[in-house]
């Protein structure tokens, strides 16, 4: 049964990504010439959405689906990963204009050279975690 | 019904994203799409190379049915609510594409001198997708997080070092566009 929802929620997000334009490699081009408010429209309206749910989630103590706790574990402290990890991925972002939720939309739309892409970000995948322990964190 | 078809502009897309993002807090889940490449890095064998990839997959298991979801939804999104898949950008971010050889630019969803076979054969767009890839699952993986994990689930929970990953985002997305490009193309 709870798969049957995540699998609609997944279609609902595929069809968002390739409608709102997000997956598309000219609208990532344009974002980061600042020449369009489109991406950071998107951005934008959804954090402002999401900063006051998730507050009046964790203040009025809201339970889940199945009225279990709702926790949010927050993220490790830290400079380093967050700079370097986020200065890398957004080299990709920017190359290969596809974030990894536009990859599979992509896929799914017939692009298939997208296929490419996603084979290069399992083996950069990989490669992480082959370096993990070198890397400063 | 007629705009359905049509590009949806930011302020329904936006807040259609922020819906999803809560759907899966409130079964209990969170939206993240970059962890299910280690997932898939799993299955295929890489937990003998490296104990990064050594956990139960099978915890993963819902976030694996939400790709193949995304999947089938740009099938759809595609094939049955599209009637123009050009993409409508700003006419001046079209000269700049035009000059750096990118003919498409404002008639297309996505460059064919790059997403076409054709293109791919041509050695340097196969290139070009294979290492914007590579960055792309090596960056999420060391950041912890991409768009998803860090741009919308970790800034609306008001996270200091989602902060950080996004603020990288856009150093290293502005550097590729506005001094690496010139170069590669």
């Amino acid at each position: 049964m709870r798969s049957i929802g995540y699998l609609l929620i997944g279609i609902f997000f595929g069809i968002v990504m390739f409608k709102s334009e997000a997956a598309s490699w000219f609208r990532i081009y344009e974002m980061f010439q600042f020449q369009s408010f489109h991406m950071y429209g998107i951005i934008g309206s959804a954090l402002f959405i999401g900063v006051i749910g998730i507050q009046i989630i964790k203040r009025k103590n809201i339970k889940s689906f199945f009225g279990q706790q709702i926790t949010f574990i927050p993220k490790e402290k830290s400079f380093s990963r967050y700079m370097y990890g986020g200065i890398i991925f957004g080299l990709g972002w920017a190359l290969a204009g596809a974030c990894p939720g536009p990859i599979f939309t992509l896929i799914g739309a017939g692009f298939m050279p997208i296929l490419i892409v996603f084979a290069g970000s399992l083996l950069g995948t990989f490669l992480y975690g082959l370096l993990r322990k070198k890397l400063p964190h | 019904m007629e705009w359905i078809f049509e590009p949806w502009p930011w302020y329904v897309s936006g807040p259609l994203i922020a819906l999803i993002m809560f759907l899966l807090i409130f079964i209990g889940k969170g939206f993240g799409m970059s962890s299910n490449l280690r997932t898939m890095c799993t299955l295929c064998g890489a937990d003998s190379r490296s104990d990064f990839f050594d956990f139960d997959w099978k915890t993963q298991r819902w976030n694996l049915i939400v790709v193949i979801g995304a999947i089938i939804g740009g099938f759809i999104g595609a094939n049955f609510l599209s009637n123009d898949l050009s993409v409508a950008i700003n006419p001046e971010t079209i000269n700049t594409l035009q000059e750096l050889g990118f003919k498409s630019a404002g008639e297309a969803y996505l460059p064919t001198e790059l997403f076409t076979w054709e293109a791919v054969g041509g050695i340097k767009a196969l290139i070009i997708l294979l290492v914007g890839g590579i960055l792309i699952g090596f960056g999420a993986r060391y950041a912890g997080g991409c768009t998803s994990g860090h741009a919308i689930s970790g800034l609306s929970n008001l996270q200091l070092p989602s902060l950080i990953a996004v603020v990288g985002f856009f150093i290293g997305g502005l550097v590729m566009v506005h001094l690496l490009f010139p170069i590669i193309f």
